[in-house]
């Protein structure tokens, strides 16, 4: 298994299906967990982080997860495949750029992967497209058991599974939601939405770039107490509270749009148009920041039943170059692939060659204005 | 949408609050929100919110009596002094080797927490199982005689009885 088997298609957490996927781009679950027997990793040397390695990745590699499973060391890495996999969410940045002896073991279908010697010993995550934490919650839960069955962890009753850092001991679960939030942005009340999540205990970041700059209206949510409340408990909040109250308030400032500026959407989805058919440069950050508010034109004529003069146009998109659309108008799919296939590292790998900052804001403009032209 | 405390400014902060189950809800002006010490900051990295309780603990006292001399985890060699700088921990023992420095900070990042309650491996001693299971049913069974759910409460008193 390449990478670049991978690499020019849409992944399946990004694909837009799921529940409430209109405002819900994808769910997560990640535990953190340690090997009993051996030190955390700042006191590792290499040699025993290898051992580490070997004994996490024996194991991973074994279980049946109903999927193809592929093992990638991230320290024997070129650097740009680094960049794709945190681009593509399969490890983090501290992964990718971290020190010793380090690997990835991930499904093939990305619902998956084992991050090995990152902060833990081992971070796994599932990963699914929409609003699905609770079917995240248990499969994650039955690889951790399986995992379980072979090796044993570091726990202590009283403070349960022992993190490196004291911030995720306990149940050492982050729970995190990926948002798609334009309207809340347009109508300049993000705030009210950065508020509420503060009140929660949630931390907020955006979802693609660096900082906690929102690029493209993506929001992550995550929460950040992990001890003395269950995984079952956090779960339930999101699902019942977090989660329904944050796409009241979007779908409310989409209806907003609609009934009362009208001009205003119009405005933003034209001028995303006129700049993604017609440019011959983009940088990632504009790029994202334009097809957000084409996302947002699709999804109020799907969700909503949205029409007006610009979602109409927008709609009339043929949104060519895309395998997974039958030419029958642009699809949400194709938007997200755009997203997806124009970030930097993989703009280089499906490019077959690294490209200064120039060259691929000039491929990245190309293969938008080929997609949408028609 | 008025401001709650001085009813002239336009609300811009909304803050919600869910409190054994309640929710209540908010909303304030940024000035009086200021005054009330609303944190509008967005979400502190944790490195920084680390590096900030630590640097104003432990105390010598906190460090149980081992002024001026550093205490070293016997396991890994770590000491406090290498976990202000690097924000991790050396190995599992010192949690309980440096137990008493890490408790304030353990509780302040999980609002006031100080026992786990969630997932066992299953490999954990049956009798530790036990215990965590009576210290959850206790956790519920507070929280039903405080909402006056009677009904609950005698539920979980049964189990309490089944599982000890
Ligand atoms: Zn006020
Ligand atoms: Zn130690």
């Amino acid at each position: 298994m390449k990478l670049t088997d991978i690499s020019d298609k849409l992944n399946e957490w990004f694909s837009g299906a799921g529940p409430m996927s209109d405002v819900v781009i994808s769910s997560r679950v990640r535990l953190a967990r340690n090997l009993a027997g051996h030190k955390f990793l700042s006191r590792c040397s290499n040699a025993e982080k290898s051992v580490i390695l070997k004994k996490l990745k024996g194991v991973l590699m074994s279980l049946d997860l109903g999927d193809d499973v592929f093992y990638l060391s991230v320290d024997g890495a070129p650097v740009l495949n680094r960049r794709f996999l945190v681009e593509r969410h399969l490890i983090s940045q501290h992964h990718a750029f971290g020190k010793g002896p380090r690997g990835v073991v991930i499904a093939r279908r990305e619902f998956f992967t084992a991050m090995i010697n990152e902060e833990d010993h081992l971070r796994m995550q599932v990963l699914k497209s929409g609003c699905q934490l609770s079917q995240c919650i248990d499969q994650i839960n039955r690889i951790d058991d399986m995992v379980e069955e072979k090796l044993a962890y570091a726990f202590s009753p009283r403070y349960g599974y022992l993190t490196a850092c004291p911030t995720n001991l306990g149940t050492a679960i982050r729970i995190s939601v990926m948002l798609h939030l334009p309207a809340l942005k347009i109508t300049g009340q993000i705030e009210k939405f950065l508020n509420a999540t503060r009140a929660l205990g949630l931390a907020v970041r955006g979802l693609f770039g660096e900082g906690t700059e929102a690029a493209g209206d993506f929001y992550q949510l995550s929460n950040q107490i992990t001890l003395g409340v269950s995984e079952q408990e956090i779960v339930h909040r999101f699902e019942h509270v977090v989660i329904p109250e944050i796409a009241e308030y979007e779908n409310a400032a989409r209806e907003t749009l609609l009934s009362e500026q009208e001009y205003l959407l119009d405005d933003k989805i034209s001028r995303a148009m006129a700049l993604l058919k017609n440019a011959h440069l983009i940088s990632s950050q504009e790029a994202l920041f334009l097809l957000s508010h084409l996302r947002l034109g699709l999804n109020m004529h799907e969700h909503l039943g949205a029409s007006t003069p610009a979602i109409d146009r927008l709609c009339a998109l043929r949104g060519d170059h895309c395998a997974d659309s039958k030419n029958e108008g642009l699809s949400i799919a194709t938007i997200n692939r755009l997203f997806m296939l124009t970030l930097p590292a993989h703009l280089q790998l499906n490019y077959g060659k690294e490209l200064d900052s120039a060259h691929r804001d000039a491929l990245r403009a190309k293969i938008i204005r080929a997609t949408l032209s028609g | 949408m008025q401001c709650e405390i001085c009813q002239k400014r336009e609300a811009t902060i909304h803050l919600t609050e869910i409190t054994d189950g309640v929710r209540t809800e908010t909303h304030l002006c940024e000035h009086c929100a200021a005054e009330e010490g609303v944190a509008v900051k967005s979400h502190i990295p944790i490195n920084e919110l680390l590096s900030s309780l630590l640097s104003v603990q432990p105390s010598d006292e906190e460090l149980g009596g081992y002024s001026g001399e550093e205490l070293s985890c016997p396991h890994c060699g770590f000491t406090l002094e290498k976990f202000r700088e690097k924000a991790v921990l050396g190995c599992p023992y010192d949690y309980d080797v440096f137990g008493k420095s890490l408790l304030p900070l353990i509780k302040k990042t999980h609002d006031g927490n100080t026992k786990h309650c969630g997932k066992v491996p299953s490999r954990v001693p049956e009798d530790s199982k036990k215990q965590l299971k009576l210290a959850k049913l206790r956790q519920q069974l507070d929280e039903a005689v405080r909402s006056e759910d009677y009904e609950l409460a005698a539920k979980l008193r049964d189990k309490m009885a089944e599982n000890d």
